[in-house]
C-alpha cells in the first residue's frame, strides 16, 4: 500500500508548480498509470482524495490514464495492447517482441485556472 | 481554464537519487543486487546460505529492509561480513534515500558487490528504484504459481526468478513447471533458478548466476541493467 506515498508525490509535484504560476488554481492533474507500474490506480484515487480534503490544494482532482502493457513486433513494426499476456506479434505470429509501454508512472497535465 | 503539459515521473526525486546511486555503484565497480519477495519466501536465509559459502575475504555487503526489528541484519552479520538493517518504521518498501542513508560511512571502494534485502512485499518494492544493477525476486513453493501473473509488476522488472523451498514440493500442491510458464509469459527474459536454503539443493546454480553476473558487469565496466 504504497499508493499513498505515490499521491503525496503527485501533490509535491503540483506544489512545486504552484509556486512558478503564484495566484493561479490548479482544478486537475493528469496522471498516467501503467499495468506493469506496481500501482493500484482505484488505490491512488482514493488516497489523493484523502489527502487533499482539506488541504491547501482542495478540490483538486486526480486524472488518471491507464495505460496498458503495449509491445512492437521488430520484424514487422507493429505495436500491439498485449491482453492476458499474449506477447507474439498478432500480425507475423514472431514470438519475441519488444515492450514499449506499460511501466508508466508518470505527471501528463495540470489544469489551471488563471486569476 | 488552460491545460499545462508535465512530462515527468511522479517518483522523479527517487529516480534522481537512484540515478546517483546507481552512479557511485559504477564509479567504484560495485554491483547492487535488489532481493524482492512476499514475506517469507526466504530472501535472508538465501542471503545466509550465500554468505556462508564466500571466502571470507569477499567484498560484500548487505543492507537488510524491514519495517521493524533489526533481526535481519544481526542473522546476515554473524558471517563476518558487514550487514546494516534499514527500518522502515512502516513504510512497505525502501526508497532510494533510505539507501543513500544508509551507505553513509561505508567505503564503496572496499566493496565489489551489495546485497539489498528489500521489505517483504511484492507490490511496491517494485515501484522504486534503488539504483540497483538488477531486481531478484524470490517466489517460495508454499506460494501459488500464480503469483507471476498476479503481481506482474516484479516479474516484469526482475532479471532472474530464485523458486526457493523446493525441498517441499513432495507436500505441497505448487506445479514448478506452471510457475516457470507463468513466469516467461510476464517476462520471456527471466533467468530462472531452483533453490532449497534448508538442503543446500540448487545453490551451485544460484553461486554460478552470481558469478556469471558479476564478471558480465566487470566486463561492461558499469554494472548497468540490461
Amino acid at each position: 500500500m504504497h499508493e499513498l506515498g505515490i499521491a503525496n508525490s503527485v501533490l509535491e509535484a503540483v506544489r512545486a508548480e504552484a509556486r512558478l504560476h503564484p495566484g493561479a488554481r490548479f482544478t486537475k492533474v493528469g496522471v498516467r498509470v501503467g499495468e506493469l507500474s506496481g500501482v493500484e490506480p482505484d488505490s491512488l484515487s482514493f488516497c489523493f482524495e484523502a489527502l487533499v480534503a482539506g488541504s491547501d490544494l482542495a478540490p483538486l482532482e486526480l486524472a488518471i490514464e491507464r495505460c496498458p502493457r503495449r509491445h512492437r513486433c521488430p520484424a514487422c513494426d507493429v505495436s500491439f495492447v498485449v491482453v492476458d499476456y499474449e506477447l507474439a506479434c498478432p500480425q507475423c505470429g514472431k514470438a519475441q517482441t519488444d515492450c514499449i509501454g506499460g511501466e508508466e508512472l508518470e505527471l501528463s497535465f495540470l489544469e489551471v485556472e488563471q486569476p | 481554464m488552460s491545460r499545462v503539459p508535465l512530462e515527468r515521473k511522479v517518483l522523479s526525486e527517487n529516480e534522481h537519487i537512484a540515478a546517483g546511486l546507481r552512479e557511485r555503484f559504477a564509479r567504484h565497480g560495485v554491483l547492487c543486487l535488489n532481493f524482492i519477495s512476499a514475506p517469507g519466501a526466504g530472501k535472508t536465509a538465501l542471503l545466509e546460505r550465500t554468505l556462508e559459502g564466500f571466502p571470507a575475504g569477499r567484498r560484500v555487503a548487505v543492507l537488510a529492509g524491514d519495517i521493524q526489528t533489526d533481526n535481519d541484519a544481526r542473522r546476515l552479520a554473524r558471517f563476518g561480513f558487514p550487514a546494516r538493517q534499514i527500518t522502515t518504521a512502516g513504510a512497505c518498501h525502501l526508497d532510494a534515500r533510505m539507501i543513500e542513508r544508509a551507505l553513509e560511512g561505508w567505503d564503496l571502494e572496499a566493496l565489489d558487490l551489495l546485497f539489498i534485502e528489500n521489505v517483504g512485499n511484492l507490490v511496491c518494492p517494485s515501484s522504486y528504484d534503488l539504483g540497483e544493477a538488477a531486481k531478484i525476486v524470490l517466489l517460495s513453493v508454499a506460494e501459488g504459481e500464480d503469483k507471476p501473473l498476479k503481481y506482474p509488476s516484479i516479474f516484469f522488472k526482475s532479471e532472474l526468478l530464485i523458486v526457493n523451498k523446493i525441498d517441499l514440493l513432495p507436500y505441497v500442491p505448487f506445479d514448478l513447471a506452471r510457475a516457470r510458464e507463468n513466469a516467461l509469459r510476464v517476462q520471456p527474459a527471466l533467468e530462472i533458478v531452483e533453490v532449497s536454503c534448508t538442503t543446500g539443493q540448487g545453490l551451485d546454480a544460484w553461486q554460478r548466476w552470481l558469478d556469471r553476473r558479476q564478471a558480465r558487469a566487470a566486463a561492461l565496466g558499469i554494472p548497468l541493467p540490461l
